[in-house]
């Protein structure tokens, strides 16, 4: 077989993968609308605490205005659903844990596409059905909140496409801990809790005392969810905007080769012990 | 029938299904599906009622509006004289259920531990909890993994706790949900064993659904076969037909291809691999498995073989051929 | 009575079970802490940009965070396990519930029970007790009164909220998480303070679902403040009939739901 049409046939192949994850979440019309629903409801309440702690606030409020907090607050909700923050129930360490990853090891592509496609294929169903919705609801609520330029989309599609994958990258890893650990509720217990708290979920990351943003600025959580939404919502342009969108696909590409260490260990642990 | 521990009289049961509309990808259509329909039978006390049918034939759907759980959609049903929806409480001391695929024991705790809960949730004595336990540990062989959490129990072992666990308040009435599927040859050995001993012992009247003919023909005297939510057949095992229900398949792996094999007395099914494997239907009442092999080996050979019993679906396949020749007329009714 | 022993002996083995690997438990009891904690902390940053918020001050929203947090958590250890129910359904295993000569309800809510929440709970009276101290109380008698009665009919409130989600189970099964607007939402707009929301959440979240009863309004009482339109402090007094409601609520929401899937499902 020529390297071009192989080459072709694999694309096809990774292609494939992240269709099959779309057409399984396309069954869970339901759940997409549950999830929509109680973000919104989230994005309320949210909302009114933290434009009282604007109206009432003693300090520069971290630059934030009425617009760029709208665009906090409802462009998180938004992109809650495609953004991989704790771990799915079922994944990688429930496969390691039956065995069946010996057989996902068979596969003629890597572990990490075999799973992080489908997951990409998922989130790209939720984004739009779960996302523009919460963004609309936000408009009418709150008042107007996107960017004027077109800047702030254009790299935002981006650096929302690079989040997706690399918080989904995250789990993984964590998942792949069970070919070590016996039982990895726990770490992902911790991962989901501090994750979600230092990407920026319940507050923004610049309101953080100056020590706990350091600290979340060594984790990759901030890249998750916080720097999409500020590219998106126009907190930081231009070249700020290509910056963060420049960090994240650092974080991105070490979660990848960390994933591919991972498999690679996890190859030969089972070679070792027999599965 | 009066003492009838089962009485279901023109019983129908329907769902709404919503189904997607061909070239309109966002609709969906809602449809009504009878699982049950006009289904009327007795089962009386002591009776073992082998209840078969293929997948989706309405056999679930009848047993949960058994035991209370699905409310019929018309007709009327009473299991040990009582109304199952209105006094499912008090029917549900007086009926056990295994379900083939759902437990009822708690998943990461011993035996000892479920059984106790168990005992308290039917709020049996303790004397009478502990002679009955006894009891179904020894019939059952429990012993050995008494104190073993039950997800850490084999298939084998695990069924039998169910079994166990189901029969452990002494119900007159056990309604079996395939009960041996899946399991090997010895388990399903043990576990028929036990429901004839228990049957004969204390008078259990049993119901049970299955796939495995064999089931039927060590327990039951009596079959229902139900096929698209009416009753086909309501009779006795050997008014099925004793060549449709005992007939055994040999399935043989031969050296090399040949035509299909022709031996007398057994039907040729069909064969794979240019006849590289084949399949022989034969009556065990009229030849054995060693006869035909004898035979096939006069003319290929055999390199590897198995015995099969033919599916329940291959039974009620037949029984409606055969209705359809004799010219039944339609769907045959209850006999 | 015969039911309270068969619960027993599931909670006893529940416990046993939980407690057996003493790891895996040291890291549930350490996870439900750094929930609480995380919670608290959210609070917190808010805190280090204003000095009131809602009319409160920080002392003042310790008292709504305390309140909210041990009432949920507690409604969470008792009846939580009930968002399984969609599993169960899905899985069928809900039959086997069926089977049993006890009410459907009050198998599932004794089937379990969840001490890994004693950690957050420990979190809501650490800032109940906090909160307690840091406020001067004009009359320590009232405050009793008003939060004795908000953990109780606070809980009550909480797990009605888990019973009427879980009623709603049987005709979502896939949407499960629309309930999550109203438990974990509910719990999250009950330890904010309610005057900072807008007519219509004020409304949701003060009468329909009504949270603002668990830790709002008590707070209210226990400082001594009028409370804002529509939500005036002596309604704090009227806890119990708030609980009522949602009691009601949630027994027609469980019982629709039975019938439905008694009905309909399969």
């Amino acid at each position: 077989m020529s390297p071009v049409t192989e080459s072709r046939l694999r694309a096809g192949l990774l292609w494939s993968l992240v269709r099959a994850g779309f057409a399984e979440q396309a069954h869970y019309r339901l759940a997409v609308a549950a999830g929509l629903f109680t973000n919104v409801v989230f994005g309320f309440i949210r909302a009114a605490v933290l434009f009282a702690a604007l109206d009432a606030s003693t300090t520069a409020f971290a630059g934030y205005d009425r617009d760029t907090l709208g665009g906090y607050v409802w462009i998180s909700q938004a992109l809650l659903g495609a953004i991989t923050l704790m771990a799915p129930i079922s994944s990688v360490e429930e496969r390691i844990k039956n065995g069946d990853i010996a057989v996902d090891y068979l596969r003629p592509v890597p572990l990490v596409a075999a799973f992080a496609l489908p997951a990409v294929g998922r989130a790209a169903y939720t984004l739009l059905p779960r996302g523009v919705p919460a963004v609309v609801v936000g408009l009418l609520t709150t008042g107007w909140f996107l960017p004027p330029t077109p800047g702030p989309y254009l790299v935002g599609v981006l650096s929302v496409a690079v989040a997706v994958v690399a918080s989904y990258l995250g789990v993984h890893c964590i998942g792949l801990l069970g070919f070590w650990v016996v039982d990895t509720r726990g770490i992902k217990a911790f991962y989901g809790i501090l994750g979600t708290f230092l990407a920026g979920l319940f507050v923004p990351v610049d309101l953080f005392p100056g020590w706990l943003r350091t600290l979340a600025g060594f984790t990759p959580f901030p890249t998750f969810l916080q720097y999409p939404v500020d590219v998106l919502s126009g907190r930081v342009l231009g070249a700020a905007a290509w910056q963060h969108l420049g960090v994240q696909l650092a974080w991105g590409l070490a979660l990848l080769a960390l994933a591919l260490l991972l498999e690679r260990l996890g190859r030969r642990h089972l070679e070792v012990q027999g599965g | 029938m009066p003492g009838a521990v089962v009485e279901v009289d023109r019983l129908v049961r329907e769902f709404t299904v919503r189904e997607p509309v061909p070239g309109r990808r966002l609709r969906r259509r809602a449809r009504r599906v009878r699982a049950v329909d006009e289904m009327t039978f007795t089962v009386g006390p002591g009776e073992a009622v082998g209840y078969i049918g293929a997948n989706g034939a309405g056999k679930s759907t009848t047993i949960k509006m058994l035991a209370g759980i699905l409310v019929p959609t018309s007709g009327s049903v009473r299991t040990c004289g009582l109304e199952p929806i209105g006094e499912r409480r008090t029917l549900s001391r007086r009926i056990g259920v295994v379900f083939g695929q759902r437990s009822q024991l708690w998943w990461d705790l011993p035996l000892s531990e479920s059984f106790a809960i168990l005992g308290a949730i039917h709020r049996l004595e303790p004397d009478a909890l502990a002679s009955r336990r006894a009891e179904l540990v020894e019939e059952l062989e429990l012993a050995d993994f008494w104190s073993t959490p039950v997800r850490q129990l084999s298939l084998g072992q695990r069924r039998r706790a169910e079994v166990a666990a189901a029969l452990l308040h002494r119900p007159e009435l056990v309604v079996l949900d395939e009960p041996t599927i899946g399991l090997d040859v010895l388990s399903k050995q043990r576990l028929r064993e036990f429901l004839v001993h228990e049957r004969r012992t204390r008078g259990t009247t049993l119901l049970l659904t299955t796939h495995d003919m064999g089931d039927v023909e060590r327990l039951c005297e009596r079959v229902l076969v139900v096929d698209h939510g009416r009753l086909a057949y309501d009779g006795t095992l050997s008014g099925l037909g004793a060549t449709v229900a005992a007939e055994r398949i040999l399935v043989v792996d031969l050296a090399e291809p040949v035509a299909d094999l022709q031996v007398p007395g057994t039907r040729h099914l069909g064969s794979e691999g240019e006849g590289v494997r084949q399949r022989l239907a034969f009556d065990p009442a009229t030849t054995t498995a060693a006869a035909v092999l004898t035979a096939v080996q006069t003319r290929a050979e055999v390199r590897d073989l198995s015995v099969a019993e033919p599916d329940v679906e291959d039974v009620v396949r037949r029984l409606w051929a055969r209705n359809r020749a004799v010219g039944a007329g339609g769907r045959p009714g209850s006999a | 009575m015969a039911d309270l022993t068969a619960y027993r002996a599931v909670l006893a083995s529940r416990v046993r079970a939980q407690t057996t690997y003493r790891l895996s438990f040291g890291l549930d009891l350490l996870g439900a802490l750094l929930v609480g904690l995380v919670e608290l902390a959210e609070t917190w940053v808010v805190f280090s940009q204003v000095d009131v918020l809602g009319g409160l001050d920080f002392g003042g929203v310790l008292l709504v965070f305390g309140l909210a947090n041990i009432c949920f958590s507690v409604a969470d250890l008792l009846v939580g396990h009930l968002d399984r129910l969609p599993r169960y359904i899905r899985e069928g295993t809900i039959d086997v519930f069926y089977l049993r000569p006890q009410p459907l309800l009050a198998q599932l809510v004794t089937s379990e029970i969840s001490l890994r929440r004693l950690t957050r709970i420990g979190v809501g009276v650490a800032a109940l007790v906090a909160g307690l101290v840091a406020n001067e109380i004009p009359d320590p008698l009232r405050a009793a009164a008003v939060v004795g009665l908000a953990l109780v009919f606070g809980t009550l409130i909480f797990c009605a909220l888990f019973v009427s989600a879980a009623g709603c189970q049987f005709w979502l099964v896939n949407g499960a998480e629309f309930t999550n607007a109203f438990t974990y939402g509910g719990s999250y707009a009950a330890s904010q303070p309610t005057s900072v929301f807008g007519t219509g959440l004020k409304i949701t979240f003060g009468f329909v679902v009504p949270a603002a009863f668990v830790g709002y309004l008590p707070t209210l009482v226990v400082l001594g403040q009028p409370g804002p339109a529509l939500l005036p402090a002596w309604l704090a007094w009227f806890l119990p009939v708030a609980a009522l409601w949602s009691c009601l609520l949630a027994g027609l929401l469980w019982r629709a739901g039975v019938r439905h899937y008694q009905g309909a499902g399969g």
